[in-house]
C-alpha cells in the first residue's frame, strides 16, 4: 500500500520505513519556528528552572511579530525579553520586527520540502505549502520541542481536497478557504492532514498555496499539504533555501485517503464569513450588505504581496469611502518593499488608506488597529471569533483581498467583481 | 475524580478561554477574563474540583495554551467534550489537565455530579444514575499526567530532580 506525503515525512523524521495512521511515533525536528508571544516569555522561566538550553540553535527561527511594534510598557518588555533570549540561545535566525512568521520564515528560506517543522502558532501549517509536515504547538509543547530536539505525533489520515477548473477575476485562494469552512466545518478536519490537489492548486503561485495551507487551520487539520512542484522549487531557491531531490516526496498513487472532497472553482463566487466564525461563510452575493467601520487587510492570510496586489487593483484611481477607515498591515518588510518597488503601495495610500508596520498588527487583538466595543470589521484575516480583533461587542467580517478592497470604496460588503472588467 | 458539572456549548475557541487583550497580563489576571464573552460569572463562579462538559470542538482556534492554562487556574479538574481543537488537545496534558472526549454529551447536565475514570474511559453520573463511555486516552498521555505535565516528566527525563542543588 502507498503512502502519502505526510506519511512519507513523518517516517522519515521517526527514522522508520513507514508509518499509518494511528501510530504515535516519536520525530526529529527540523525546525522549530517561534514567536515573541508563544515563545521566549513563555519557554524562559522553564529553561532558567531546568538549566537547560535549545537543543540546536541553528535550527530556530524566532520572529518578533506578535506585540511588534509595542504598544505599550508590557509589549515592549515583551519584545525586550525575545531579545536578550536570542542573546542567551544564540539564535541566529531572529527577525525582529520584519513581518509575521509564517511569511518571514519560508522568505528567508528556512523552509523547504520534505521537512518536518513545528511552529508556536497555529497557523504553521502555512509550511505545508512548501512541501513540509508543519504543524502548530503550544508553548509547553514547544519548551519540549526546544530541550530535547524532537516531539510525539499521532499519525494523521490524509484527507484529499480536490479542486479543479480556473476562477473568474476577482475570485481568489481566500475565496476557496471560506467556501471549504463552510462546506467541512471547523471540524471538517479532526486533527488530520490535508492534501490539497488538481489543476485549481497547480496552477496557483505560492503566495496563494500559502493562504490555503494556513487557513487548514480553519478546517481544523493539523497540517495542509500540497506536493511541491516547479512553483515552490522557485520560490525556496529565490529565498536562498535549499532544495534536496531526495526530500521532494509526492503521494503514492495506491495512498489510502480518509476521504475525498471535491471542489469546483469555476463557479466559485467571492466569499464572506460573517461573525463570529470562518465557517458562516456564504457567497458575497447572499450576504447583506452590512456597513463596515474599518476594513482591515493585514495578516499572515491576507497580507502577502498578491494579496496587496489584489488590493491595488482595485483601489486603482478610488477613493475610500467617507467615514470609513483602511488599515493595511503588510505581511512583512520585504513584502512592503516588494509592493513599494510595485507602486502598489502608492496606489493604496492614495486611496486614503493607513498604513501600518508589518506585523500582526489588529489581527489577534495583540497589537494596533484593534476595535472599540461594537465596532464593525471586515477583514482578509483567518480568524473572526467574537472579540478577536479588539472590544468584546466588536464584529468582523471575513473575505478576500479583492472584497475587502471593493467594500472600503463603497462601505458595505460589496462584491468585488463589478470593479473589475 | 469527582466533580460537579460546569455545562457550555459548541465551539468554545480559544480567544473565549483566554481573550487576546488580556494576554500580556500574567496568567491569574487573565484567567479573570476567561469565557467572559458567553458568560461573564464564569471565572467567579467556578469551584476547585468543577468538571467543564462541553460540545464539539472545545479549544479550537489558536496555539495559546493559556486557554487551556486558565482553566487549570481557575481549579477545574477536566474538561470533556464531543471534540477538541488538535492544539488545544495536546496543550492540556502538557500542562496536566486531564481532557477527554465522550459522544453523548446530552446526559451530563450542569450541577450533575458525576465520576470520571480516565484510564478505564467511563463517567458515572451520580445525579442522574447513568453510565457513559469515552474515548480512551493514549497511553503516552496518561503517563504525561501521571507526571503531572511535560515539565516534570522533561524533568525527569533530563535527569533533573526537584530538591535537588
Ligand atoms: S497575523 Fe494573525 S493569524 Fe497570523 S500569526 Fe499573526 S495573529 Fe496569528
Amino acid at each position: 500500500m502507498g503512502l502519502t506525503i505526510a506519511e512519507k515525512i513523518i517516517a522519515k523524521a521517526a527514522g522508520r520505513a513507514e508509518v499509518r495512521p494511528g501510530e504515535i511515533v516519536t520525530c526529529q525536528v527540523d525546525l522549530a519556528m517561534i514567536h515573541d508571544s508563544g515563545g521566549p516569555r513563555r519557554v524562559k522561566p522553564f529553561m532558567d528552572k531546568l538549566g537547560v538550553n535549545v537543543w540546536d540553535p541553528t535550527k530556530v527561527v524566532l520572529v518578533s511579530d506578535h506585540f511588534s511594534p509595542c504598544t505599550d510598557a508590557e509589549s515592549a518588555e515583551i519584545l525586550e525579553l525575545t531579545r536578550q533570549w536570542a542573546k542567551e540561545q544564540n539564535i541566529l535566525n531572529f527577525y525582529d520586527q520584519q513581518g509575521i512568521c509564517h511569511i518571514v520564515t519560508p522568505e528567508r528560506g528556512h523552509l523547504h520540502p520534505g521537512m518536518f517543522a513545528v511552529g508556536g502558532d497555529s497557523h504553521s501549517p502555512t509550511g505545508g505549502a512548501f512541501g513540509c509536515y508543519m504543524f502548530g504547538i503550544g508553548a509547553t509543547d514547544m519548551l519540549g520541542v526546544l530541550v530535547t530536539g524532537e516531539t510525539w505525533i499521532k499519525v494523521p489520515e490524509t484527507i484529499k481536497i480536490d479542486w479543479s477548473g480556473i476562477f473568474t477575476e476577482g475570485v481568489a485562494a481566500k475565496d476557496m478557504a471560506l467556501k471549504m469552512c463552510s462546506v467541512l466545518g471547523m471540524d471538517g478536519a479532526d486533527y488530520q492532514s490535508i492534501l490539497y490537489t488538481g489543476s485549481t492548486i497547480q496552477s496557483l503561485d505560492m503566495y496563494e498555496r500559502m493562504t490555503l495551507c494556513n487557513m487548514a487551520a480553519e478546517l481544523g487539520a493539523q497540517a495542509g499539504l500540497i506536493e511541491p512542484d516547479i512553483i515552490t522549487e522557485e520560490f525556496v531557491l529565490k529565498a536562498g533555501g535549499k532544495l534536496d531531490c531526495s526530500q521532494k516526496f509526492k503521494c503514492d498513487p495506491g495512498a489510502n485517503y480518509f476521504k475525498v472532497h471535491n471542489f469546483d472553482a469555476n463557479t466559485l463566487d467571492p466569499q464572506v464569513a460573517v461573525p463570529h466564525s470562518p465557517a458562516n461563510s456564504a457567497s458575497v452575493v447572499e450576504v447583506d450588505k452590512a456597513e463596515i467601520d474599518q476594513f482591515y487587510v493585514g495578516a499572515c492570510t491576507g497580507a502577502k504581496l498578491n494579496d496587496l496586489k489584489m488590493v491595488a487593483s482595485i483601489l486603482k484611481g478610488k477613493k475610500v469611502a467617507t467615514g470609513k477607515r483602511l488599515t493595511v498591515a503588510p505581511a512583512s518588510s520585504q513584502i512592503l518593499k516588494d509592493a513599494t518597488k510595485e507602486g502598489i503601495t502608492e496606489i493604496i495610500l492614495d486611496a486614503g488608506a493607513n498604513l501600518l508596520p508589518p506585523g500582526c498588527g489588529a489581527c489577534a487583538g495583540y497589537g494596533v488597529g484593534v476595535l472599540a466595543e461594537k465596532e464593525v470589521c471586515l477583514a482578509t484575516t483567518a480568524r473572526n471569533f467574537q472579540g478577536r480583533m479588539g472590544a468584546n461587542s466588536s464584529k468582523v467580517y471575513l473575505a478576500s483581498p479583492y472584497t475587502v478592497a471593493a467594500s472600503a470604496i463603497t462601505g458595505h460588503i460589496q462584491d468585488p467583481r463589478e470593479f473589475l472588467n | 475524580m469527582i466533580g460537579r458539572i460546569w455545562k457550555l456549548g459548541d465551539d468554545i475557541n480559544t480567544d473565549i478561554l483566554a481573550p487576546g487583550g488580556y494576554i500580556k497580563l500574567p496568567i491569574e489576571q487573565l484567567a479573570a477574563h476567561c469565557l467572559e464573552t458567553v458568560n461573564p460569572n464564569f471565572s467567579k463562579s467556578i469551584k476547585k474540583g468543577d468538571i467543564v462538559v462541553a460540545g464539539k470542538n472545545f479549544g479550537v482556534g489558536s496555539s495559546r495554551e493559556q486557554a487551556a492554562q486558565v482553566l487549570k487556574i481557575l481549579g477545574v479538574a477536566s474538561v470533556i467534550a464531543t471534540s477538541f481543537g488538535g492544539i488545544f488537545y495536546r496543550n492540556a496534558f502538557n500542562l496536566g489537565l486531564p481532557v477527554v472526549s465522550c459522544k453523548n454529551v446530552d446526559d451530563l447536565k450542569s450541577n450533575d455530579e458525576i465520576s470520571l475514570d480516565l484510564r478505564l474511559g467511563k463517567i458515572k453520573n451520580m445525579t442522574r444514575g447513568i453510565e457513559l463511555t469515552t474515548e480512551p486516552v493514549p497511553d503516552n498521555l496518561m503517563k504525561l499526567i501521571e507526571a503531572g505535565g511535560l515539565v516534570p516528566s522533561l524533568e525527569a527525563k533530563l535527569g533533573i530532580f526537584k530538591g535537588e542543588n
